[in-house]
């Protein structure tokens, strides 16, 4: 009995020290599910601190706004937790910050603040927006000193119009 | 020459009499002709002329773009505007377009014609690139691209297997000579050694136009490939016969997996538009500036009309005569068409036909009832997919699951759509589902990327952060040394001072 004990221990420990898994899975699993906005919205510093603070009981799922009803329905299913509504829901336009570069005093407040750095400029000369990148957070909106930056829905082309979900019309069943 | 079957596939009423009996006409110039920046599937053009400039029928107003082609004024006038107009497509959305108002005076500016069999084969696809040609079979897919691809077979397709149209067919009546010689062109280009000219047995009259061609080819065809190594096969008349694959299959026997492109199986699959304008520009250095449009259904005179490129819509349908009772003017056939939303959008390069519809032709859908699981969609289906399971999961926006039933192999023929009892818009579905999964898809890959950003941002920062903790270290531990080395000279210097001090004090005492 001892013996089985020892060497079943001796192999737990093994096991602890070479299989070890590195970061938490669960969050990774989490934060895949969340928009990587990285818009701090739901109060933490961008959406792996977020994913960690549901995987450690502090964070609520419903606190992602970028993600709307959608998001958290998947968190739910993931976690096995409640739905819960959020309420209005938000519209998922894709929108992006544009810099009036003419306004532009070249500060770099905004290149600071922008999580994925998606702006680019330097001292006294003019920034821009890499619409490409923008993830439409608004956080480099309050820093600006001169209020130059605006966010600006994308504009519609063909190649991200959408079809619309077929309408089905209504049969009359009977006439009153 | 066996041919192989169409797997599935339907015979709707044809329709083509209407507009087949009429030669082709010429359509007098519009006051203003609108002709959008994207031309192709590909990039845009990019403008070379500004607002007030002459330009001469065939000039270059819009420059290849990467993959994208070129783009050239309709007629000869001038450069009135440079801005956004309605687009034939389905959303109804705007796009770039240049307004050439013309002087009615038609100056061409033609290329140098070059001889396929002296000028090289980067001259030759460089200038089909220059010419702006681009697939007619509406789906636009440049055709230096393909051009540029070798092959074994060359297919020519003359199918036009959709109902009502019959643009490909006049011109395999009229103009097979020349579709002829630019199959020739296009099968020196690909390194083809056999042409098969695929044409629906429904025309008898164009295959015998273009037998009659191969017959007596023109001498600069007769460089490019032998007379014997052209065939012009009659195709049974089956809905969608004309499909790429399709063609394929029942010429050849190939069957070409869904994923693949028939290029991978030494195959290449061309319109005969495109071959006329092949031919059209090589041989007689014309840009693409025109193109025949089928104009049917409820109008005074139908028939198929060369119409400049950028003629509004409007005004070539009301050239036509529009009956009353007209509701809306569908753009392409009725089967994998749609109903333009505008009809201020302009003719473009993919625009084959134009359908006056009315309630007496096409009588508005019926309710759609609930999905009987009959399988009649299934048996239809020319790629044998499961369109019902299909349209259950698109239906219940389950995008996995149909994905699953490999919808994007579906090339949206409607022939699911046109037997099912049920009357539900299938295809309607699909499209729905196929553009939510692309957008879905889209939106994963940004947030991968920043993702990816975002940690890359927090590394930097937080290396940053160190090294800067580093050097704020290194610079106070050396603070700490310059000081400790002050400290001590200074402490010498007292010393020596105190003991300076000293000593006239001790020589005083």
């Amino acid at each position: 009995m001892t013996g089985i004990a020892l060497i079943l221990g001796a192999a737990l420990g093994y096991a602890a020290v070479y299989f070890k898994v590195e970061g938490n899975p669960l969050a990774e699993k989490i934060s895949a599910l969340l928009p990587q906005t990285q818009c701090a919205q739901c109060g933490y510093p961008g959406c792996k601190p977020y994913a960690e603070a549901i995987v450690g009981g502090e964070a609520e799922i419903n606190l992602c706004t970028p993600g709307g009803d959608d998001g958290m329905r998947l968190l739910a299913e993931l976690l096995g937790r409640e739905f819960k509504p959020r309420g209005a829901p938000v519209e998922k336009l894709k929108i992006v910050a544009l810099i009036d570069e003419q306004t532009c005093i070249g500060c770099t407040l905004c290149i600071q603040a922008c999580p994925v750095d998606a702006i680019i400029g330097s001292a006294k000369q003019m920034h821009t927006v890499v619409s490409r990148y923008c993830t439409g957070c608004e956080l480099c909106l309050p820093p600006c000193p001169v209020d130059c930056i605006v966010l600006a829905e994308e504009p519609r082309t063909p190649q991200n119009w959408r079809w619309k979900y077929p309408a089905t019309g209504l049969k009359v069943v009977a006439w009153h | 020459m066996a041919l192989n079957s169409l797997r599935g596939g339907i015979e709707p009423d044809a329709h083509k009499k209407e507009s087949s009996e009429t030669p082709i006409r010429h359509v007098p110039l519009p006051s203003r002709l609108v002709v959008p920046l994207v031309q192709s599937s590909q990039e845009s053009a990019r403008t070379i002329i500004t607002v007030g400039d002459r330009v001469l029928k065939g000039q270059c107003i819009g420059e290849a773009e990467g993959a994208g082609i070129a783009i050239h004024a309709p007629a000869s006038g001038t450069v009135a505007e440079i801005g956004y107009y309605p687009m034939a497509h389905p959303s109804g959305l705007t796009s770039q377009a240049i307004v050439i108002e013309p002087d009615g005076e038609e100056h061409w500016i033609t290329y140098e014609p070059l001889d396929p069999a002296t000028a090289s084969r980067d001259e030759l696809i460089l200038r089909i690139q220059a010419s702006g040609i681009v697939g007619m079979g509406g789906a636009v897919f440049p055709s230096h691209i393909k051009a540029r691809s070798k092959t074994e077979t060359l297919l020519i397709n003359g199918a036009e297997c959709e109902p009502w149209i019959t643009c490909d067919d006049r011109l395999m009546r009229e103009r097979a000579s020349a579709v002829v010689t630019g199959s020739a062109i296009l099968a020196h280009l690909t390194g083809a050694r056999q042409i098969l000219i695929g044409i629906e047995d429904n025309k008898p009259e164009a295959i015998a136009a273009m037998r009659a061609a191969v017959c007596d080819m023109e001498p600069v065809a007769l460089k490019c490939l032998d007379a014997d190594k052209i065939t012009v096969i009659a195709v049974p008349t089956r809905y969608p016969s004309g499909g790429e694959r399709q063609l394929t299959r029942i010429l050849t026997g190939i069957e070409v997996p869904p994923d693949k492109r028939v290029t991978g199986f030494g195959v290449q699959c061309f319109n005969v538009a495109t071959a006329y304008a092949v031919c059209r520009a090589l041989l007689h250095g014309e840009s693409m500036v025109s193109r025949i449009v089928t104009v049917t259904g409820n109008v005074e005179r139908p028939g198929n009309y060369e119409t400049p490129l950028g003629m509004p819509i409007a005004e070539l349908i009301a050239l036509c005569g529009p009956k009353p009772g007209t509701t809306r003017i569908l753009m392409g056939g009725p089967m994998m068409g749609f109903t333009l939303p505008s009809l201020e959008a302009p003719v473009t390069k993919g625009c084959n036909c134009l359908i006056a519809a009315s309630a007496e032709l096409f009588p508005p859908s019926e309710p759609e009832q609930p999905c009987i699981r009959c399988g009649s969609c299934v048996n239809v289906c020319p790629i044998e997919l499961q369109p019902f399971e299909m349209y259950w999961s698109s239906r219940a926006k389950n995008f996995d699951s149909a994905r699953q039933y490999h919808l994007f192999s579906c090339m949206e023929c409607g022939c699911c759509a046109y037997v099912c009892p049920a009357h539900i818009p299938l295809v309607d579905y699909f499209r729905f589902a196929k553009s939510e999964i692309r957008a879905r898809d889209e939106e994963q890959k940004a947030a991968d990327q920043a993702r990816a950003r975002f940690e890359f941002r927090n590394a930097r920062l937080g290396r940053e952060k160190a090294e800067k903790a580093a050097r704020m270290a290194a610079k106070a531990a050396e603070t700490r040394a310059k000081s400790a080395g002050e400290a001590a000279l200074i402490a010498s210097a007292v010393d020596r001072t105190s003991a300076a001090a000293r000593t006239p004090r001790d020589r005083q005492s």
